[in-house]
């Protein structure tokens, strides 16, 4: 049951991810040519999700636990540094060059397209460099 | 090249990945962010517990399409660039920025919103800012 629901919620996040158009290199592109061919969409799909979320996270966290595990594995730091970012900002350049994040970008390898085999590939190299350093 | 506005589709599959989003918070106790599922189960620092967890995950994102193709209209392969060398260029660049400031649109841009994380809001402005300097420059300056 642990896994099962699991497995759903990565086929839900997909699914999603192609419905709303993140799937869609030239729709994020149009999104954040802002002075160009803009497309709003995609600040739906994050107010569509955000939606969803924050009263969901809510209510979640009021539980004494989840479900499946002893406890909630939340991010605690609350500084700002440098890495935070400079990553964001060298992960919004590939977005903005590309068009596609990772969640897009691993759902879309089923696309069987030779260009995002690229660029996953090149996308794990780049994470294998950020954990080096 | 023009893309269609689709407010309802958007609202609606972001809605499910908010969903998702809180299932998984509710059942594992996670945040749904990918970079982060794929980044902890790379070396050279291995999260062993994290291993099945993304690796069921990410079988569900890529069983996605495949289920949509099943039950409703097969969607057409998505306009990827075709050059090679920048889509190497984006994916190195994507990985490495999400993987050193540790989010990407979903861990930073959703769950970090959803909880009203600081750093979250912060990291969401600096790559959303980033990204519309990116394709200004691209599509202004250098007129691809």
């Amino acid at each position: 049951m642990k896994y099962i629901t699991l497995l759903f919620s990565g086929i839900i996040f997909g699914i999603g991810l192609v419905l709303s158009g993140m799937t869609n290199p030239l729709k994020v592109q149009n999104f954040l040519d802002l002075f160009g061919l803009w497309d709003p969409s995609l600040a739906f799909v994050m107010g569509g999700a955000i939606f969803v979320a924050l009263p969901g996270f809510w209510l979640v966290q009021k539980q004494k636990k989840p479900f499946f595990s002893k406890e909630f594995d939340l991010p605690k730091r609350k500084d700002l540094d440098f890495r935070l970012i400079f990553g964001a900002g060298v992960f919004g350049i590939g977005w903005g060059i590309g068009g596609l994040c990772p969640g897009p970008a691993l759902t879309s390898l089923t696309f069987f397209d030779i260009g995002i085999y690229i660029f996953v590939i090149s996308m794990i190299m780049g994470m294998l460099i950020a954990k080096k350093i | 090249m023009e893309t269609e506005f689709t407010p309802i589709t958007s609202l609606a599959g972001g809605a499910l990945i908010g969903l998702s989003a809180v299932m998984l918070m509710a059942s594992h106790g996670k945040i749904a962010g990918i970079s982060g599922i794929v980044s902890r189960i790379l070396p050279p620092s291995i999260q062993k517990e994290s291993i099945p967890f993304g690796i069921i995950f990410i079988l569900g994102l890529l069983l996605a399409v495949p289920i949509w193709n099943l039950f409703f209209v097969e969607i057409e392969r998505q306009a990827v660039s075709d050059n090679y060398f920048i889509l190497g260029i984006a994916g190195l660049l994507v990985g490495f920025g999400s993987s050193h400031g540790n989010g990407c649109t979903s861990g930073h841009g959703v769950c970090g919103l959803s909880r009203g994380s600081t750093r979250s809001i912060i990291a969401t402005v600096t790559f959303m800012f980033t990204g519309f300097l990116t394709v200004y420059i691209l599509r202004n300056t250098l007129g691809l």
